[in-house]
């Protein structure tokens, strides 16, 4: 179990990693690594001009770092929620002498 | 796979948001049943919400050169089944929404339709095909993650074909194209979202082996 998890770690690294360190800047200057949400919403604007979106987010977080402070807020709720529960299943376990 | 708000026409968004909510409501009544029938199970609920909410956070780079997320339902429907996931993923979404102005609430009936319907049932019927194949356990976790991790973006980009068909090539080369900016980044992102589903199982294998099997039916049904 023990060198699963851990292959399964080196696995998501290499995964994550290898992007970031083969993909070169591109030459014409154009970003990499931009959103494929965004690439979407281009495409929409690009194929139909005329296409007007018809209600806008009720807020907007104002700036990029307001925004990323937003998405790490979310990832530590949840990774709060997971820590607490296998906090939670060792305590548990702790107090079953039985289970040792 | 979110699509911003406001960029379905108005047709799409109540078509998409009137498929949804019976999934919604029929997912809220058996979540409130297995809350009431058993209260432990909200610690395996509160795993799975959580797992989902860190890997919708976490935009990873691609190797297309662009960055995409992935959705984290898997996990929880293997252990809750796929109409109480269906639940979760749309308060993932809500949150997204109106916090981060990420996706929206025009386009909150798509995004829950791709993500929280096709993503769950997808990881439902693949676990289950897999489990009757005999694949070993593991491997139907990691099947069942990247298969509902691949079909939610393929669903958007169908989704946004049929919304917006290309003027020349009409759906057919919409479709293509919206495939051609999610499926591609998505393949290593599926696979990242089975190794790290499949990594978070064994964890809670590991470490709730006892309340695992006597509160979750579907697990000790599959796990011999």
């Amino acid at each position: 179990m023990k060198t699963q998890n851990l292959l399964l770690i080196l696995g998501v690294l290499t995964l994550t990693l290898f992007p970031l360190l083969t993909i070169a800047p591109r030459a014409d200057g154009e970003a990499i690594f931009t959103g494929s949400d965004g690439q979407a919403e281009d495409l929409i604007t690009h194929a139909h001009p005329d296409y007007q979106p018809w209600f806008a987010p009720l807020w907007e977080p104002p700036s990029n770092e307001i925004e990323s402070m937003l998405f790490g807020l979310q990832a530590s709720i949840g990774a709060a929620l997971i820590g607490y529960c296998f906090g939670y299943f060792k305590g548990v376990r702790s107090k079953q002498p039985s289970d040792a | 796979m979110h699509i911003m708000e406001g960029f379905l026409p108005v047709t799409h968004a109540i078509g998409w948001s009137v498929a949804s909510l019976p999934f919604l409501v029929f997912g809220t009544h058996r979540l409130s049943q297995k809350m009431a029938r058993e209260p432990q199970a909200r610690l395996f609920l509160g795993a799975s919400g959580g797992f989902a909410f860190v890997l919708s956070a976490l935009k990873l780079p691609s190797v297309t050169g662009s960055c995409s997320h992935p959705t984290g339902i898997g996990l929880g429907t293997i252990l809750f089944g796929p109409s109480i996931m269906c639940v979760l993923g749309c308060v993932v979404l809500v949150f997204q929404a109106l916090f981060l102005a990420h996706g929206g609430l025009t386009t909150l009936g798509a995004n829950t339709f791709s993500m929280a319907i096709v993503g769950s049932f997808t990881a439902w019927f693949s676990f289950r095909a897999a489990r009757s194949l005999r694949v070993p356990f593991n491997g139907c976790v990691f099947l069942a993650a990247a298969c509902s991790d691949l079909c939610t973006y393929l669903t958007t980009a169908l989704q946004l074909a049929l919304a917006f068909p290309d003027p020349a090539s009409g759906l057919a080369g919409a479709s293509a194209k919206f495939l051609g900016v999610f499926a591609f980044t998505q393949v290593p992102l599926a696979i990242t979202e089975g190794l790290l589903t499949v990594l978070v199982m064994n964890l809670l294998r590991n470490h709730a082996t006892d309340s695992i099997r006597t509160l979750l039916p579907a697990f000790s049904q599959h796990r011999k």
